[in-house]
């Protein structure tokens, strides 16, 4: 062990208590910190689960033309010539749908980060039970495709995708619609579309937790959905599943300027809230590290009160060789053991308060459902409050070190410093 | 006659002021003096009259306004703080009228302290040698003890043998037994005379004490800045 370091842990025992008061605040502002971040992003990366699981990475959907160019031209220069078209991203014409799906989600499996491809069709109905009638939209989907591309097989509450995949009149129908029709499964359902009329039967029911899918969306077979719908060719929009899901904007951009067909990733659909994830994260980090900012302004004190009371021992300090710089140093550790310990403790009251937390029983419903209070683990959260705190608590230990190192010995031992 | 290689330190028309504006008084007047190996010097004089502020200069622990100050034949008046500051990590040893002793540590770990800032033994030997300078001062069962729970003279020779740590070439101290009462006075100043003869150091001490004055190998009466 260094022997400033030694000097200083001996140093940290002069002013137990407001070093303890300055301690427990660095160790609460650092664990909170740690607890709000796991919180605030659990429940965003929970969010991200639910959409991903739900409706895709991106989707492709809507053919469009480009109707305006900007044409560039140049004139002969030595012999070589250019001719340039950029097209207009805001100039173009929106054709519905997917017109030649194969051919497109032929093109789509070349791009290497895309996982599963699922062509839906989709239009709305009146769904009529025995009990009452709803307005629903019919996703017609290829089971298998879209179990690649969503979390549908861990939705099902109730049923079995067994008898869906088995039966072509088979339904799956969201928990919320299921309970405003009254249905259970195995229960008949006329589905009407324009002047058709087709009963089927509902094998399971599902939940995303996202409440307004699960209040209007009924998955059925792709065939019985072109024939409900009366769409024999095309598709409403294709689902992309992709192994990266970050990459989902650029990929997004690719997938748009070379099939021509609009293509969202889960960013852009998602943006409204994921912006309001993202504020209450920023607001949840102002707002704790004011308990940071407070333990460093008590630190600055202690420090300060503390290079008051060890003048003469600064003074015999130096006068046994030590220097200016030794001493600095010294003050620099009180600092840092404070934040060490603090960082460490609040680390341990963290990992403790998020773990408790995400034990506790609550029930959301509405943009997802969940029965606990979400938390997301990141070594992140630890490494930002360390940051923080380190930031505060030794900014607050310089000024009181820079004092001690700019005694004089000599002024000191005479009485006559200031 | 004293050959330069006996000489500890020497300084030469020193002079210092203090206080700023009207308040500014010239304390010291051309002060020169010349400390010898194994020699004891006293410094007397009444109060005020610059004793201590010339122990200080001659410490390294202030700067003089004008003069010169060399300590083993080396100039160091205009030196820098770093060079000062190892100057007397080496070569001084400073026993103070308050013992101004480390109160968080031990006894032996006060004594340790000069020798873990000077680096030049391992653990081990800076253990021993301090609880050798301890035994020296007649300490050497209460090493362990927090420097709180020792008495005012013990706290007096715990200083001695910090001050001795290093093996020094210069003792300076400032009104060592100043604090204490006669018999431990008389303990304290046999003590470090005693130790800094074994140890060829030259001993400059400022006192106000007439016995212990006369007991030392050369007496400098000051007044009013300069020696008389």
């Amino acid at each position: 062990m260094s022997n400033n370091l030694r000097i200083a842990f001996r140093f940290l025992t002069a002013r137990k208590r407001s070093m303890l008061m300055s301690l427990a605040g660095i160790i609460f502002g650092v664990g909170f910190f740690i607890v709000t971040q796991a919180q605030t992003s659990g429940f965003e990366q929970f969010f991200i689960k639910t959409i991903l699981g739900t409706n895709g990475a991106i989707r492709i959907e809507d053919k469009f033309q480009q109707t305006m160019f900007a044409i560039a031209a140049e004139g002969h220069d030595a012999g070589a010539s250019k001719f340039e078209v950029a097209a207009d991203r805001s100039a173009r014409k929106y054709i519905k749908g997917v017109e030649d799906p194969s051919l497109i989600m032929e093109a789509l499996r070349r791009f290497k980060n895309v996982s599963g491809l699922s062509e839906v069709v989709e239009g709305g109905v009146i769904a009529d039970s025995s009990f009452k009638n709803e307005a629903a939209r019919v996703y017609g989907i290829r089971l298998e495709d879209h179990l690649a591309v969503s979390d549908l097989a861990l939705q099902i509450t109730r049923g079995s995708l067994e008898d869906f995949r088995r039966s072509q009149q088979g339904l799956l129908v969201g928990s919320k619609l299921a309970e405003r029709l009254q249905l259970r499964v195995g229960d008949s359902l006329i589905m009407q579309s324009n002047d058709e009329r087709r009963r089927y039967r509902v094998a399971c029911i599902y939940e995303t937790g996202v409440g307004d899918i699960d209040r209007i969306r009924i998955y059925m077979h792709l065939g019985e959905a072109r024939s409900l719908l009366k769409r024999t060719s095309g598709a409403s929009f294709i689902q992309v599943a992709l192994f990266d899901r970050d990459r989902a904007p650029q990929d997004a951009v690719q997938m748009s300027d070379v099939l021509r067909h609009g293509a969202q990733s889960w960013q852009d659909r998602e943006v409204s809230w994921l912006n309001a994830f993202s504020a209450l994260q920023i607001s949840a980090a102002l707002t704790v590290s004011t308990i940071i900012l407070i333990s460093g302004l008590g630190m600055f004190n202690t420090l300060a009160m503390l290079v008051i009371e060890k003048t003469k021992e600064i003074a015999i300090l130096r006068s046994m060789g030590y220097s200016r710089r030794d001493i600095s140093q010294i003050f620099l550790w009180l600092g840092a053991i404070v934040l060490t310990i603090g960082t460490l403790g609040g680390w341990v009251l963290g990992a403790s308060v998020t773990y408790a937390v995400s034990k506790w029983p609550i029930h959301i419903t509405g943009i997802f459902t969940a029965e606990t209070f979400q938390v997301h683990w990141s070594i992140m959260h630890y490494v930002v409050a360390t940051l923080s705190a380190a930031v505060v608590v030794m900014t607050a230990a310089v000024i009181p070190a820079r004092r001690a190192a700019r005694l004089e010995p000599g002024d000191i031992i005479r009485g006559t410093s200031q | 006659m004293a050959t330069s290689s006996d000489i500890a330190l020497r300084c030469e028309n020193l002079h210092r002021y203090l206080g700023q504006g009207e308040g500014r008084v010239h304390v010291l007047r051309g002060v020169s003096f010349a400390a010898r190996r194994g020699h004891v010097t006293a410094i007397v004089g009444p109060s005020g009259c610059g004793k201590s502020t010339t122990l200080y200069l001659l410490g390294l622990l202030d700067q003089p306004d004008a003069g010169t100050i060399w300590i083993r034949e080396q100039m160091m008046s205009n030196s820098s703080d770093l060079e000062r500051t190892a100057a007397r990590c080496e070569h001084i040893g400073f026993v103070f009228q308050f013992h101004f002793l480390m109160q968080e540590f031990t006894a032996l770990e006060n004594v340790m302290m000069p020798m873990r800032k000077l680096g030049r033994l391992g653990e081990d030997e800076m253990e021993a040698r301090a609880r050798g300078l301890l035994t020296d001062v007649g300490l050497g069962d209460k090493g362990h003890r927090l420097t709180t729970q020792l008495s005012g003279g013990e706290q007096q020779r715990v200083a001695i043998a910090r001050a001795l740590a290093n093996q020094p070439a210069i003792i300076l101290a400032d009104e060592p037994t100043g604090n204490l009462d006669v018999k431990n006075s008389a303990v304290i100043f046999d003590l470090l005379t005693r130790l800094a003869k074994e140890n060829g150091q030259a001993v400059v001490l400022v006192t106000h004490n007439p016995d212990i004055a006369n007991r030392c190998d050369e007496i400098k009466p000051m007044r009013d800045g300069e020696f008389c």
